[in-house]
Formats: C-alpha cells, sequence, structure tokens
C-alpha cells in the first residue's frame, strides 16, 4: 500500500492512546518551537526508542521535520544519530536484534503501523549512506533506474519514460554532463564523488518526498564535498532533506533547522541560527563550541 | 662506521685493555644484523624450494604423460570407438563424450542446489539450520568418494537392477554440492553490507535484494567455484565404477551405462596390451588438459569487468 497524505487516514490510524503518551513525551523532551514561517511537519517522531538487542541507542527521541526544509543532525560519534535516521525508514530493523519501540509519523500515518509495508515507506523516504554504493553489477544507467525497475508493474516506467527519468536525476545531481557519454559504463569507474553523486541520483529517481543523508560527505573529498553540499541546497525546495553530520560548520552552511542529539537523547531542535548562535541547553553549547565531542 | 667517529663527550670512560660501551654496542648489532641477514637467506631459500617442489608433481605428470601417451593423442583418438585388444587404431571417442555427459547431469543438478544453499548459509548464517547444515556440508566435503559409490548404488542402481550415466551424474553431483555451497557461501560473504543496505533503502524486496544484487554481484566468484568443482568432478573415478559402470558402446542415454575417461584409463591401464596401455596414457593426457582448461576458465571467470570476487 501506498503511504498518502490525507487527514482522514491520521485520525483513523492514530490510535486513542496516543494523545496521552504525546503529553508525556512533551513534558520530558524539548519540541521544537514554532517560528514564524514554520512549515508544515510531514515527518515527525514520537517517542522513539531504538534498541540494539539490550542496548537503548536512541532514547525517547520525538522531533519534528518540517517539510521542504533541510534538517541538519548533529552530535558526537555514537550518540544515535544514524541510529534515528535509519528508524525513520525503517532501515534499523534490517539489523538482526534490533527493534523500534515509538512511532514515526509520516504524514500523519505511522509507518510502523501493522499495515503499512517497510518496503512503500522505503519507496517515499530515500536514503544515501556514508560510503557511496553504486550497484557494481549495474552500468551507470541501470543504477539510476535501479529503484524504477522493482515499482509494481502498474507504476513502472516504460523504457523511454526511464530514459527520461534517469536524465532528469543525473542533470539535478549535477553529474550529466560528466557521465552522459558513458551511461552503459560500469558505474564503479566513477571517482568517489560521483559515485555519491550518482547514488543520490538514484535515491532521487523514484522521486521520494523524504531524502535521508548519513554523512554523505564522510569519505569524499573537500571539492567533491562542496558539490554534494551545493546539490543539497538546490534540492531543498523539492525534497524534505534529513541529513546526520559529524561536521558542524558544515550543518550550519546547509540546514535550515538542527537537531543536536548526546547519548541516544535528543537535547535540543531549532532553527539552525538559533542553535548556532543562541542555544538554550548548556551542553548543546559545550558541543557547539568544541569543548567536547 | 667506526666507534672513534662517534664517540659521544658522556661515553663510560673506557676500561683498561676493554672496550666501550659504544664499541661493543657496535659489535653486537653488527652481529644482529648478520645473523639475520643469514636466517633470511635461509628461510628465503626453504620456502622457495618448498614452492618449487609444490610444482614439480604436476610437471612431472605432464612430462610422463606427454612422453608416453603423445604418440597415440591422434585425431582418431577423439573421433574413433575403442578397438578390440591387438587392433590399431582405436579411439575413446564415447569415454570422452560420456565425461561430457556426466559432467553436465552432475552440474545441472549440483550447481542449482549448491547455490541455492550456499545462498541460505550466507543470509541465514547463525541459525540453527544454517549451522548444522554448514557442518554437514564441510563432512559431506571430507567423504571418501567410493563410500559417496556405494551409496549412490545402493539408491540408485540396486533398486533398478541397472548401472545407468544418470545415477553417475548424481552421484558426481553429490560430490559438487558441498563444494559449490561452500564457494558460494564464501563469495556472498564477500559482497559488502552496505551493498544490501543500499538496496533495502531504495525500498527492494528482501528476495530481489538477494537475487538482484548480493548473488549477482558474487556471481564471477561462484562461477570460480563452480568450475573448480567442476575441474575436481571430471578426474573422479570411484563413484562411477558402481553407477555409470562403463561401457564399451556408444550410448547418449542417461539411463544406459555409460563410458567415462577415469575408468576407461583405469580398465586400459590394468590390461597387458601395449595399445590400449598407450592409449590409457593418452587418456590420462586428455583428462589432465581437460582440467587445465577448465582453472584456467575458472581465472577468467573472475576476471570479469563488473562484479567482485576472486584476486
Amino acid at each position: 500500500m501506498l503511504l498518502s497524505p490525507t487527514a482522514a487516514d491520521d485520525v483513523a490510524i492514530r490510535p486513542p492512546r496516543e494523545a496521552a503518551a504525546e503529553s508525556a513525551a512533551d513534558a520530558m523532551t524539548p519540541r521544537l518551537e514554532a517560528e514564524g514561517g514554520a512549515r508544515d511537519v510531514c515527518l515527525a517522531t514520537e517517542s522513539l526508542d531504538a534498541y540494539f538487542g539490550a542496548v537503548r541507542a536512541v532514547r525517547d527521541v520525538s522531533l519534528d521535520v518540517e517539510a521542504g526544509r533541510v534538517t541538519a543532525i548533529i552530535g558526537p560519534s555514537g550518540c544515535g544519530k544514524s541510529t534515528l535516521l535509519r528508524c525513520i525508514n525503517r532501515m534499523h530493523e534490517t539489523v538482526p536484534g534490533a527493534r523500534v519501540e515509538g512511532e514515526v509519523r509520516f504524514n500523519g500515518r505511522d509507518i510502523y503501523d501493522r499495515s503499512v509495508s517497510a518496503i512503500s515507506v522505503r519507496r517515499h523516504i530515500g536514503m544515501v549512506f556514508q560510503r557511496p554504493t553504486p550497484f557494481p553489477t549495474m552500468s551507470i544507467r541501470d543504477n539510476v533506474a535501479a529503484g524504477l525497475k522493482i515499482l509494481p508493474r502498474g507504476a513502472r516506467p516504460s523504457r523511454r519514460e526511464t530514459d527520461a527519468i534517469v536524465e532528469h536525476a543525473l542533470r539535478r545531481t549535477a553529474l550529466w554532463d560528466e557521465v552522459s557519454d558513458r551511461l552503459s559504463a560500469s558505474a564503479v569507474a566513477l571517482s568517489g564523488g560521483q559515485q555519491q553523486r550518482l547514488c543520490i541520483a538514484r535515491a532521487l529517481a523514484t522521486s521520494p518526498t523524504v531524502l535521508l543523508l548519513d554523512e554523505p560527505t564522510a569519505s569524499l573529498d573537500p571539492l567533491s564535498t562542496q558539490r554534494v553540499e551545493e546539490l543539497v541546497y538546490e534540492l531543498r525546495e523539492q525534497v524534505t532533506i534529513l541529513i546526520v553530520t559529524h561536521n558542524m560548520q558544515q550543518a550550519a552552511r546547509m540546514s535550515d533547522r538542527t537537531a543536536f542529539m548526546l547519548s541516544g537523547e535528543l537535547i535540543e531542535a531549532g532553527p539552525t541560527n538559533t542553535m548556532f548562535t543562541a542555544p538554550r541547553d548548556p551542553r548543546t553549547e559545550a558541543y557547539i563550541t568544541g569543548r567536547f565531542g | 662506521m667506526s666507534a672513534a667517529m662517534q664517540a659521544p663527550p658522556l661515553s663510560p670512560p673506557r676500561q683498561p685493555g676493554g672496550r666501550s660501551y659504544r664499541e661493543a654496542l657496535a659489535a653486537s648489532t653488527a652481529r644482529t644484523l648478520r645473523r639475520r641477514r643469514i636466517t633470511n637467506y635461509v628461510m628465503l631459500g626453504l620456502t622457495s624450494a618448498a614452492a618449487l617442489v609444490a610444482t614439480l608433481p604436476l610437471l612431472f605428470i605432464l612430462a610422463h604423460l606427454v612422453a608416453k601417451g603423445g604418440s597415440s593423442l591422434t585425431w582418431g583418438f577423439f573421433t574413433r570407438m575403442p578397438k578390440p585388444p591387438g587392433e590399431a587404431g582405436g579411439g575413446m571417442a564415447n569415454a570422452i563424450v560420456g565425461t561430457g555427459m556426466l559432467i553436465l547431469i552432475a552440474s545441472a543438478l549440483g550447481l542449482p542446489i549448491g547455490i541455492g544453499a550456499g545462498l541460505f548459509l550466507a543470509e541465514r548464517r547463525d541459525s540453527k539450520l544454517a549451522t548444522t547444515v554448514r557442518f554437514l556440508s564441510d563432512v559431506l566435503n571430507g567423504l571418501p568418494s567410493i563410500v559417496l559409490g556405494i551409496f549412490a548404488w545402493q539408491l540408485l542402481v540396486r533398486p533398478f537392477r541397472h548401472f545407468s550415466a544418470l545415477a553417475g551424474g548424481i552421484a558426481l553431483a553429490a560430490m559438487m554440492i558441498p563444494l559449490v555451497t561452500r564457494a558460494t557461501e564464501e563469495m556472498i560473504r564477500l559482497v559488502p553490507v552496505s551493498l544490501r543496505e543500499a538496496a533495502l533503502a531504495l525500498g527492494y524486496p528482501r528476495w530481489r535484494t538477494s537475487l538482484g544484487v548480493v548473488l549477482r554481484t558474487a556471481l564471477p566468484g561462484i562461477m570460480t567455484g563452480a568450475l573448480v568443482a567442476v575441474a575436481r568432478i571430471a578426474g573422479e573415478t570411484a563413484p562411477l565404477i558402481f553407477t555409470a559402470f562403463g561401457n564399451q558402446f556408444w550410448s547418449l542415454s542417461p539411463l544406459q551405462p555409460i563410458a567415462a575417461l577415469p575408468m576407461q584409463i583405469y580398465n586400459y591401464a590394468s590390461t597387458p596390451y601395449d595399445d590400449w596401455r598407450a592409449q590409457a596414457w593418452a587418456g590420462a593426457l586428455v583428462l589432465l588438459v581437460l582440467v587445465l582448461i577448465i582453472s584456467l576458465a575458472a581465472r577468467f571467470a573472475t576476471r570479469s569487468r563488473f562484479g567482485l570476487g576472486g584476486d
């Protein structure tokens, strides 16, 4: 089934007990304050806990993600920011022994509801990883088209439509001019930065509503990093972007909103400007000013 | 270097008749270095000798086979049928084709089962079933081939009162399966988890991730494993004695006894006829070259343009 952004679904699916849980969460964890010009919330975690076996990697995180914005998640290594990201497209559960408690509401519907399949969630919430992951057996074109080929028969584009989508995706990632003459060549022949942009193009080809980026520039050189940052900046109007990064300058440069995590907890979230100039929590300030992390 | 050149101001005073501390140190360092250099040469020599000796048997066998069987290796050897002893000019056409048939039957059964089992072991690596299957597969791999032959005879020949190529192929498949299973598992494990995750994150169902991305990426390596397994069974004799039995005549029927190179070599080599013995040598040479070709093909399979696997 597909997820649709209708209010009726929202009401029908939310269990009654949630209202109580929500207010409890409000009291315990900081929430995004309503800012002037705030967008619709298209994605929200509600008291989310993520476990690896007995280890609780994400603790009671409630985070609202506004549509059409870039939200950065920062925090020291091992603070659970990648795990949080992986809960949002149900990748966390693919790790043996991992489980999730709480809710992730996407367009008002809980993606962990029993009626929602992980596959449909991942088709709407794309992801790009720390290291480029082109499929080595596929050509550049087939890599970009990989997500289209597996769509259900009715939704699968024709060959000509696929070519158009591939070109569009490669143009959006500024890769078209570099690879248009060798679309049938192996994708592993590309440079690291090109491979990462190819992975972003692959994620964009299925037109996801949300794009999750897990330290997308961690393995790239400064020039490639800059290109990916510019790319994210250009994509912000079309796709809601959630980016995990180690690099605070990067978070400051790219994001509209920033969330700070520490030891699995969400400490503070707000507009990036405010977070970097006047954080409310002393721990946020300590991290941002480089006193630890 | 001389100790005098670098005599430091703080060196201990020279003992009358003795050496300074620095001189003693320099001498001992030089000794240690000399000893290490000698040890290095000796060990290098020993290991190179071992490496040479390891390849010697193959070289001797190849030279011997060419010397003894080369003269019988005529065009007729490949195209003609066996002749009665004493008559010159027979060939092993039926045995060569028979070996091909047996390899085909064994591969048709052994490859799908072996690759499927390997995929299962890699995907469910820690499940109880996987651990059990992995252990049993290793045991099967170590099973003497004669035991497999007797087993196949009991199961596939005795009930039908008939030796057959099919029984021989199944016995060989049973030898192939553990080899292919383990090779497949190893190769799939070489595929980085990140690739699997990338496919899942694109909305690939699990089965498509396994088949379309993981298995496909590991395919060149799996092909190598499969060819190594084929090379291994191509020369097997013991499982065939009880199953395919051998045949002096032309046969392509899977339900009839069939000739095979290793059995023909065994039969011919144990006769007193010079013609046949020479042909046995030639047959052995053909078998060796066949295995060599398969091994070379395996090396080329790894060198494919796409994909991981191999060196």
